[in-house]
Formats: structure tokens, sequence, C-alpha cells
């Protein structure tokens, strides 16, 4: 590292002939020359812009990114350990405080990883609530990625159309499941419960009400010239190398690979809806952008169609060795009460074997694999993150752009810490 | 059956241990010297193909007899196929297995991960340090089934070691060098760190809850 050659001369020399402190220029002395500087500044982890507990040491060049090393690591709560000790069902509420911007879509995920251990087949109205709850966390989560990177980028009016309308999808989401957050909607075969009065009115009005606002955010941002400045050729990655990172969701799509889950790995009958999966072109922030934006219409196509097709029936599977029997029968039948004291104490078993059940969620890829010894708490719980993956790129996408882009590209990942660092 | 499974046994023979099946999923057991050569293979033939690291992690099993397996998540982009490929690594020989950084380079933070949380190391790795927890962790790895629940530590201790933290001691060496503010350290801390030692692993404490 070279010599520091630039010493500043910032004493006030005393007093004037007033009596007041002498007002200087700051001198300098001998040739500023901060060709070889560089400059270290550290960006969190409390940080508006790092989206969480997100350290970034950064070296700088003038203000050209040299190197980013992230430190992760702040939330770390050791969910996977957690779960080693506790039955598939009491796993649920963990799922629900990893990707915290969309919990139902995390219960989800690992329900289905459970039922396909254990060869539940759930029924058609569950699989319907169940692409309802996934398309609903697809909508909050781009939502909150929409208004916090306009905050980022300098925009600050799409930010409260965006949580604006994430409000109402909360609101359905407290009628559903009793919680803004903490859900725990699913159940190992079933749902917590199924959907409340008037919901579907709710869902429906909303899906009528919301692309009007993602018309005005579109006018607002797509093709305003400051955004596009701030994103266009920002933080570009070729297919190649996003499939490389193993990069996943509107990370990898954006870079022109049409992967998503829904579409080549189909669960929860996802075949048989309608809709697009929107890819990429440049790779860049800006591809980014238009990608999850489509997925809010797309979503919306979804949400839809689930509505217009949810059938009546039963929406927990119809064996109490796997779904609590009702309270009216735990009380009366003793066969009933029977399978709800063995699941309460004991747990639902899973048979020896492992699986690897990925879904679409918001962020990417999201897969638990589960590996079971044939009792009722798993060996190994891992939760794929799409997050931790999509975020290892980061380093590479920075460096040589500007500082300011690096606060842009950040943004554009889409990270959520508590699933960084589970 | 995955296909995939007999046209590696074809071309790699012996270093092809078991090919199983779970849940519809192939799984392939592979030598853990082989390993990196077979990942490579899959992703470089065409017609295999499997050109996405989906998922890298590791399993311990409770049976305090089986190995320690480590699992490579693979998918094939083009032809929407996947595969499972494990290796064994038996707990009495080095944890150890080549690192497949240079086949894909998502691979870089899994590997760190599985380092940090399970102690295995990957020869090779270009910078394999802890991720999740700090550098200087000095209660070993907490996804083994050998760590208690609430770790190895008394509370007690636990919060006496944070409130008694040099901050610098959660920086990497990197950033130190850059920094310059490694002369800064205490001399028996920058050995160490030099040394690449990340603190002192204390005997295990008999664990007191399940």
């Amino acid at each position: 590292m070279a010599e520091r050659t630039v010493a500043f001369d910032l004493a006030t020399p005393s007093l004037d002939a007033l009596g007041r402190p002498a007002r200087v220029p700051l001198s300098v002395a001998g040739t500023p020359d901060l060709g070889g500087e560089h400059m270290l500044i550290n960006l969190g982890p409390q940080h508006p812009a790092t989206h969480g507990v997100l350290r970034l040491v950064v070296e700088l060049d003038g203000e050209v990114v040299k190197r980013v090393i992230p430190h992760i690591g702040y939330l770390h709560s050791g969910f996977e350990k957690l779960g080693e000790y506790r039955h598939y069902n009491q796993i649920i509420p963990l799922t629900d405080r990893q990707d915290y911007l969309a919990p139902m879509s995390n219960n989800v995920a690992f329900a289905l990883a459970v039922e396909q251990l254990m060869g539940i087949e759930i029924t058609e109205r569950c699989t319907v609530l169940r692409v309802i709850a996934c398309e609903m966390s697809r909508v909050i989560s781009h939502l909150v990625w929409l208004g916090t990177t306009s905050i980022d980028i300098g925009a600050f009016t799409p930010f409260l159309w965006c949580f604006q309308e994430r409000e109402r999808i909360y609101n359905l989401q407290e009628a559903w499941t009793g919680a803004r957050l903490t859900t725990s909607v699913t159940r190992v075969g079933g749902m917590m419960a199924d959907i409340p009065d008037g919901f579907t009115e709710g869902l429906r009005a909303f899906c009528r009400a919301f692309p009007k606002t993602l018309a005005e955010v579109d006018r607002a941002l797509t093709r305003n010239a400051i955004w596009c400045g701030r994103t266009q050729g920002v933080g570009a990655l070729t297919a190649e190398e996003a499939i490389n990172f193993s990069l996943s969701g509107p990370m990898l799509r954006a870079s022109g690979v049409p992967y998503d889950v829904r579409k080549d790995q189909p669960y929860l009958g996802y075949e048989t809806y309608d809709f697009d999966v929107p890819v990429g072109e440049h790779g860049d922030v800006y591809d980014r952008y238009l990608c999850r934006f489509e997925e809010l219409r797309q979503s919306t196509r979804i949400l839809e169609q689930a509505l217009d097709r949810l059938p009546d029936g039963p929406v927990n599977v119809d064996d109490h060795r796997v779904i609590l029997p009702p309270k009216s029968a735990a009380m009366s039948d003793m066969e009933a009460m029977i399978h709800h004291f063995k699941q309460v104490m004991e747990g639902v078993k899973a048979p020896v074997g492992e699986v690897y059940m990925p879904i679409e969620s918001p962020k990417g890829e999201l897969a638990n694999y589960l590996v079971s010894d044939g009792s009722a708490k798993p060996v190994r719980w891992r939760l794929r993150p799409p997050a931790f993956i999509n975020l290892a790129s980061l380093p590479f996408m920075a460096e040589g752009q500007m500082l300011s882009d690096l606060i842009a590209i950040n943004a554009s990942v889409d990270i959520v810490m508590g699933e960084v660092d589970r | 059956m995955n296909p995939s499974a007999a046209a590696l046994k074809a071309q790699f023979g012996g270093a092809i241990r078991r090919v199983t099946t779970s849940c519809g999923a192939t799984i392939v057991l592979v030598d853990a010297a082989r390993v990196s050569d077979v990942l490579r293979w899959l992703k470089a033939t065409p017609g295999e193909g499997y050109n996405y690291l989906a998922d890298l992690t590791a399993v311990e099993h409770r049976d305090g007899e089986r190995p320690l397996e480590v699992v490579y998540q693979l998918y094939a982009m083009e032809r929407k196929v996947s595969l499972r490929v494990k290796v064994e690594l038996p707990k009495d020989q080095a944890l150890e297995v080549p690192s497949v950084v240079s086949i894909w380079r998502g691979a870089d933070w899994m590997e760190r991960e599985v380092y940090d949380m399970f102690g295995i190391t990957f020869r090779g790795h270009p910078d394999l340090r802890r991720i999740l927890m700090w550098e200087t962790y000095a209660e070993g790895y907490p996804l083994r089934k050998d760590f208690p629940l609430r770790g190895r530590f008394s509370r007690a201790e636990q919060v006496r070691q944070a409130l008694n933290a040099n901050p610098e001691a959660h920086y990497s060496m990197e950033e130190l060098s850059i920094a310059e503010a490694i002369h800064e350290l205490p001399k028996d801390m920058r050995d160490r760190l030099a040394r690449g030692e990340r603190g002192q692993l204390p005997e295990p404490i008999e664990p007191s809850h399940g």
C-alpha cells in the first residue's frame, strides 16, 4: 500500500484581530495525489440500504468499487438445528420466520416436502388454497421489493403506493390466518384453517384494483429517465454466469434463463394455470425490475384463475393419523381421542427416506431437503435459501461499478436476511 | 431410476459405490476422491448437461456409526432432470472433499456454510472461512449431532465472551490488510489469525439436554 502523500492542514490558526476564530480555507500542503489510495468503508449492518442486517465492507478507488466483502450471520437463529428437535408440524412456525416477507409460501414449501416424504395426497380444495397462499405471498414480497428498491434509487412515491396495496393483502392474510407475519397457515396434510367468509370477494376486489396501481407505478418508473439511468446496464450478468452462480428466481430469469420451478418441476397443479414467465434480456437491474413487475401481473392472473376454480369440499386429508380430528370427535370418540393424543405427544412419523422439494418462492428456488430416519423429527432439515445463494453473486456483480450502483445492485438481489442467515 | 446413474457406472466404474432411490429421486453415492471428476463430467457431457448446482449441503445421521454425507443436488436446465450425488465421509478419517468452486462459482458460499456448520474441509476452496458464525467462534460446528442445542458453553460463558470480544476479531484477514489495521491487533491474535486458527475448541461438555 502506497504511503499517504497528502497532509491536510486543518488547524485553525488562532484568533483574528477582533478576537474571533480566524476563518481560513482548508489548505493542502503539497500536490494531492489520490491515485493509489484505496478507501475502505463499512456499510451496515444497520443501514437502510442493506435491507436488514447485512454488512458490506467495500474497498473503493475513488468512487469505483474494487472489492466487496459481505458479512452475514447477524440474524442467524439456527432454524435447521432447532428443526431436528421438533415434530414436523412444530417446524412450520419456524418457516414463518425465514423469508418473513412471504411467510405463507414458506409454510407451503415445507408442508409439500413433508407430504412428499410421507406420501400424502392433499385434497383438491387444499391445492387451490395453497396456490392462492403462494401467489399472495409473491405479490406482497415483490411489492416490498419494488417499494424499497425505488426508495434506494431515489423514487419515494412508488414506495407509498406499493405499501398501500400490500396492506390490502395483509388484511386478507390476517382474516385467513389471524396473523400478519407469523401465519403458520399449513399443516402436514392440509391447512390450519379454511378461508373465512368474504375472503374470496376481498381477493377478487384486490385483483380488480391492483392492476390500476401497477399501471401507475409503471408510469412513474418504467420510462423514467433517472430510473433507467440508475438501473440499465448496472450489475449485468450473462445467462452462463447466472447459472454458474446457482442463481434462481427473477435474478436468473432477468439474465435470459427461462427457469421457473412452477413451469419446469410443477407442483400444486401449476401446469394447469395459464400464466407467462417473464424473461429478461440484459441481466441488469432494470431487467430484474421488469421481470418482478411482470410477475406481479401474472400472479394476479393466477389468483383470479384460482378463485374461479376453487372447489368445495374438505381442506384436510381424511386421515386422522396425520391431521388432528375435530375437537368434538376427540372429546366423544375413543379412536379419535387416541389419534389426537398420539399426534400431540409423539408427532406424525415419516418413513425412512429423504426428499428434496423445490418451489418457486418470490425470491427464487426455495427447497426443503428432509432426511428422515423413521421418527417424528427430521434427521436433517435443510432449507435451500434462494436469497443466500443469490446474494453470493453480489461481490462479482458490484466490482468495477460505482458505489451508488452497489446500492442498486444490492437492492436488485431482493434479499431478506431472515432467510440468508436462517 | 435416472439413466444418468447407469452412464456414470459405465464411465467411472468402481468410483460409483451405490445407486439408490428415495421418493422418486435417484441418489448416486460417489467416492470422495473422485467427486469433482464425476461432477465435472456430469456438467460437461452433452447427453447429461447437469449445468445447475441447485444445492450443496451435508447430513449427519443420528446413528453415530454412520458416516457424514455431503449432498450435491444437480439439475439439468435443458433436459429438466435432477440428480442427487452424495459422498460419504467416515468419521474416523479426515472430513475432506475436493471443492467444486472451480466448476460452479455458486458453490462458494454453500461450501463455506457446510464448513461452518459441519467442519467439513473443502480442498481447494479459495476462501474457506466461517460464514454464519463469526471468525473466532470456538464452540465447534453447530449442526453436528454432538453439538448440544444450546451450544457447548454455558449461557454465562457465552455472555462473558460476547462482552469481552475484541471487535477486530470479527474482521477477516483480508479486510484487516486492506484497512492496515492488522498491526493494531494484539500480537498473539495477529499470529493466530495469520495461521488461520479460529480459536481453541474446548473439550466437549456432557450434553445435559436432548
